[in-house]
């Protein structure tokens, strides 16, 4: 399987996970992101970011309790909550904002 | 909790009997099987540590295993119970929980 | 999930060398995602997971050492390390990565997530638990 990003088809796997996380670059988040029906804005970015940012410091993508404690600690408690994160990624904060980050699908994510 | 160790390894491959016997608790059992059946043999570099730890743990060892790679029962340290398939059972049923040293 | 288990994941063996560590590590991250009461042990050559400065960029596989520090994280913040296997080793606690985590009850207090314990200590709290896991 594949995303076609601007011409250029980046490996995914079955679930449509990049393969590389060195692939990624935030077209791929919003060709993602277009072909599930959504259009990133700045809170969606504000979440992509910082799970890169996870990432990068820790090597793995974080379960939602953490990542919603963790993002209400960084951004704030209004948007540290559950509600406000299925609002933006309603397929799940976990499984959807980790694809559009190039992430793996989160550890302990079924 | 009463704890049923498993070990099975040959002490000489791994420390993982060594180890067992050190962090096993008081009155717990050990049961040694596959490989872990040599740590059950008299007159060995490991039996001294083996025959120390008998007055803490009840140590059995399961007998096919024995069988399976000629360690007589009477090559087996004084103390140290021979079980069959039921008796392995029997120990897991008769404890809380099972620690499965690798 | 109103029941929570005390479970126990006993790490001894060398990260890199086999897969052991990273699948217990996985696990443990998994067992914690479901809201456990998660302590780890560190024995034997399980220790050396939590050396300080590991790089493993020249061998082309993943470094997952700066996971350890996400443990604070996930509420995993009892992490015993065996002193006989560490002084064996010729090692102390400063050559080990310095983990810590937030103690919500005490204000949100840092605090260290390893604890040096000798094996008499280790054996007791072994003994606490419901469920072990070894590795």
């Amino acid at each position: 399987m594949g995303i076609d990003v601007g011409g250029k088809v980046l490996e995914t796997d079955e679930e449509g996970y990049l393969a590389n996380l060195n692939d990624w670059e935030p077209a791929v988040a919003e060709a993602m992101a277009k072909e599930d029906g959504t259009e990133l804005g700045e809170f969606h970015w504000e979440v992509i970011n910082f799970l890169r940012e996870y990432y990068e410091e820790y090597q793995i993508a974080p379960a939602v309790r953490v990542l919603t404690k963790a993002i209400g600690k960084k951004l704030g408690k209004d948007k540290g909550n559950s509600k406000y994160l299925y609002e933006l990624f309603p397929y799940g904060p976990g499984k959807q904002a980790c694809k559009y980050a190039g992430l793996p699908k989160p550890t302990g994510c079924v | 909790m009463s704890t049923l160790h498993t070990v099975n390894k040959s002490p000489f491959d791994r420390s993982s009997l060594e180890t067992c016997l050190r962090l096993a608790g008081k009155g717990n059992a050990v049961l040694l099987l596959e490989d872990g059946v040599y740590g059950a043999m008299r007159g060995s570099n490991a039996s001294g540590m083996v025959e120390t730890a008998l007055s803490d743990v009840s140590i059995y060892v399961l007998g096919s295993d024995m069988k399976a790679r000629g360690v007589d029962v009477d090559k087996i340290i004084d103390g140290i119970k021979v079980v069959d398939y039921k008796g392995f059972v029997d120990l897991t049923v008769e404890h809380d929980k099972v620690n499965a040293w690798l | 999930m109103s029941d929570i288990k005390k479970f126990m994941y006993v790490n001894r063996t060398a990260p890199y060398g086999t897969i052991y560590a990273w699948e217990s590590l996985e696990v443990v991250l998994i067992g914690a995602a479901f809201e456990q009461d998660v302590s780890v042990a560190f024995v034997d050559d399980g220790v050396y997971q939590l050396l300080k400065g590991q790089d493993t960029s020249e061998l082309g596989i993943k470094n997952f050492s700066p996971t350890y520090a996400a443990l604070g994280d996930y509420d995993v913040n009892k992490l015993y390390v065996e002193k006989e296997s560490l002084e064996a080793r010729g090692l102390t606690i400063d050559d080990l990565m310095a983990l810590k985590y937030e103690d919500e009850d005490d204000d949100w207090a840092e605090k260290d997530s390893i604890h040096v314990v000798p094996a008499a200590e280790l054996a007791d709290i072994l003994e606490q638990q419901e469920v072990v896991f070894s590795f």
